[in-house]
């Protein structure tokens, strides 16, 4: 009982319960949700593709998760993203040799690069020019679209390029290279941040401020730092989603992902409020968003129906979560006890 | 930007002033010279590949006719469009025509227009107004019966086959009209062959990633999908992904039918990948030339125009496609 009641007050037990919740909803609308095979050396299922087409989410996510434990968003992501995949799909199509894999190494180093810049504008207006979080990303939100639209003039570029369309839809080794670059920006920030005293500085800078300060953490070059990891996570996430169907649509890649990534670091455990962060509870949440998304579509639940069942989802996970219900919860089941103990006693 | 909207508000004004001195024959008493004719056009922008066709369709069409087109790009913003439209009225143009941004708020500005005796042409999009007094044609395509030639096809398709055919639906976005008369158009046909069943119907959002994703997981949950209906041809385009990714052959073990008919779409279907396009045709330059024509004969336009649309099978869709526009 004790072991179970410790599990459950884990921040993470009530974002396992629901995924695992999810998985069963979709067992039983499809038997063969589980079932991975092989097809042509690759790994073909249901599951695979929750981790594929989660991958853009949780890169984005992991950024979003250190960026929210220094008590600030960014709102910019998505337009970040948008703009890293036209700017690699614009140099593709602009080159001789769209196939070979110079262009396509240019092209991304490229996209990265522009993203750094955006990360450090960011990072220049929260940590240099003080502007609140939410403010200074919604800059870049907005504008940030507008760009991606001048660099591809508004159209829709297809690009035909093995190599760069490998990074959305290829396989190494039998596994997605989108899940493989995902578990390597994952583990690379787990590394950084948790090995070293990194991760409980940005915590500090999170919960305070100013009394960091005086103990010696320098938090403008750590938030400058934040904000240019997210925007890079945000441009590698946004090369996927292109890659993926081999076109940047300015208008379209990336739209909305800000509030997905938010919800899978919120969904993790990982207050807004700053300070303590959990980038595993991270990975939950947005593997709990894209199993949502697949759920949807194997139960088949009307699309105009799709927004309240994932706001009813997510009112669920964020009650189970919060404090106070667990507060409410535990007296219920307190008193249950009691009563219950009355009854024997009485007997 | 300002000093560009500055300038053209300038010059329009130059024009309205030289339009005052000249404006001494009316429009009224019998037609004008085609080549004193003067159309006002608002565009809605240049949002996508169809809409930059519609533009040049429009400006080679009227140019080729001789008539003076004054063209404008509001960038997606009704304010734009108004202003475009005002400084239309007062230049005293023989003809407006415009695409319109939004549904609704469209009252006012058209009142003026009426009251300035100024004929109103909608293009591709219609305005939500009690008073349809306050234009005189709606030039643009019919989505319902899109969805039907869609359905058509598949009807012909299966005509033959006694077995349940399973279809997978990729609607556009939800509560877009488009998406709405697609979906009726198809079903009202389809329904006449009760072999034919659709299975699921999600949407894609008329994007090629949504069509991609949604694919992939019908897919899994119904491997044994005959044939997917797009709602236009990037959602179908994502479909060929999916269906590749799942070891399939795109237009072959599933075949595929879309609407639109834009150049990604054309050389799928020339490659085989997809088997039919209903045509959503952009190019409307011509027939909206012949309403300008009729109006200035004196002549009452029809009030719901539709656009001359066709449709593509692969064969026609290699012949067609060196000239493809868009």
């Amino acid at each position: 009982m004790s072991a179970l009641a410790k599990m459950a007050s884990n921040r993470l037990f009530w974002p396992v319960v629901m995924l695992l919740v999810l998985f069963a909803i979709n067992l039983v609308a499809f038997p063969g949700f589980f079932e991975i095979t092989v097809r042509d050396g690759q790994l073909f299922g249901s599951l695979i593709d929750i981790l594929r087409n989660g991958a853009p989410t949780l890169i984005i996510a992991v950024g979003m998760t250190l960026v929210i434990a220094t008590r600030g968003i960014d709102l910019s992501v998505g337009a970040v993203a948008a703009i890293s995949g036209a700017v690699a799909c614009s140099i593709i199509l602009g080159s001789p040799a769209p196939g070979s894999l110079a262009t396509v190494a240019v092209a991304i180093t490229v996209a990265l690069l522009i993203s750094l810049v955006l990360g450090v504008w960011n990072g220049f207006l929260v940590a240099a020019l003080g502007i609140q979080p939410i403010i200074a990303t919604l800059i870049l939100m907005t504008a940030g679209r507008g760009v991606a639209m001048l660099i591809t003039e508004g159209q829709i570029l297809t690009v035909n390029s093995p190599p760069f369309k490998f990074l959305g839809s290829g396989f190494w080794f039998g596994i997605p290279v989108a899940v493989i670059i995902a578990a390597v920006v994952f583990g690379l920030a787990a590394l950084i941040t948790r090995r070293t005293a990194l991760g409980m500085f940005i915590e500090s800078v999170g919960i305070n401020p100013e009394a960091s300060r005086q103990a010696g953490v320098r938090a403008r070059g750590l938030l400058f730092a934040v904000y240019t990891f997210c925007a890079l996570c945000a441009a590698i996430a946004g090369l996927i989603l292109t890659a993926n169907t081999a076109a940047a649509d300015a208008n379209n890649t990336g739209l909305f992902i800000e509030l997905d990534a938010i919800l899978a670091v919120v969904i993790g455990g990982t207050s807004l409020a700053g300070g303590r962060y959990s980038l595993l509870g991270t990975l939950v949440g947005a593997l709990v968003i894209q199993t949502l998304v697949t759920t949807v579509y194997t139960v088949g639940i009307p699309p105009i129906a799709t927004m309240v069942f994932k706001a009813a989802v997510v009112t669920i996970v964020c009650l189970l979560q919060s404090p106070t219900t667990a507060e409410a919860l535990s007296g219920f089941r307190r008193r249950l006890a009691v009563r219950s103990g009355k009854g024997v006693a009485a007997s | 930007m300002k000093k560009l909207i500055g300038i053209a508000a300038t010059g329009a004004m130059l024009l309205a002033l030289t339009g005052c001195a000249t404006s001494g024959n009316a429009a009224s008493d019998g037609p004008k010279p085609l080549d004193e004719l003067v159309v006002g056009f608002a565009q809605v922008g240049a949002e996508s590949g169809w809409r930059t066709a519609n533009t040049k369709d429009i400006q080679a069409s009227f140019e080729e006719a001789g008539i003076e087109l004054k063209f404008s790009d509001a960038q997606q913003k009704q304010e734009n469009q108004i202003k475009a439209i005002r400084s239309y009225i007062q230049q005293q143009v023989d003809v407006i025509a415009f695409s319109p941004v939004v549904e609704t708020g469209w009252d006012a500005v058209l009142n003026e227009a009426k009251a300035a005796g100024i004929p109103v042409v909608l293009t591709d999009r219609a305005v939500d107004s009690q008073d349809d007094s306050l234009y005189v044609s709606f030039l643009g395509s019919d989505f319902v019966a899109e969805g039907e030639k869609a359905g058509q096809w598949v009807l012909d398709e299966y005509a033959d086959s006694s077995e349940s055919v399973k279809i997978i639906q990729l609607e556009g976005t939800t509560g877009a009209a488009p998406a709405i008369d697609r979906a009726e158009g198809f079903a009202e046909v389809i329904a006449e062959n009760p072999n034919l069943e659709v299975v699921a119907s999600q949407t894609g959002d008329f994007t090629r990633a949504g069509g991609k994703q949604v694919t992939e997981a019908l897919l899994k949950s119904n491997p044994d999908v005959d044939l997917i209906y797009a709602h236009n041809d990037d959602m179908g385009l994502g479909a060929i992904e999916a269906i590749e990714a799942a070891g399939m052959e795109p237009g072959v073990d599933i075949k595929i039918v879309t609407v639109d008919a834009v150049k990604d779409g054309m050389q799928a279907l020339a490659d085989g990948k997809i088997n039919f396009i209903v045509e959503c045709s952009p190019l409307l330059g011509k027939q909206l030339v012949d309403i300008v024509k009729q109006i200035n004969d004196g002549e009452a336009p029809e009030k719901r125009i539709i656009t001359e649309e066709t449709t593509f099978t692969q064969e026609e869709a290699i012949e067609a496609l060196p000239t493809r526009q868009y």
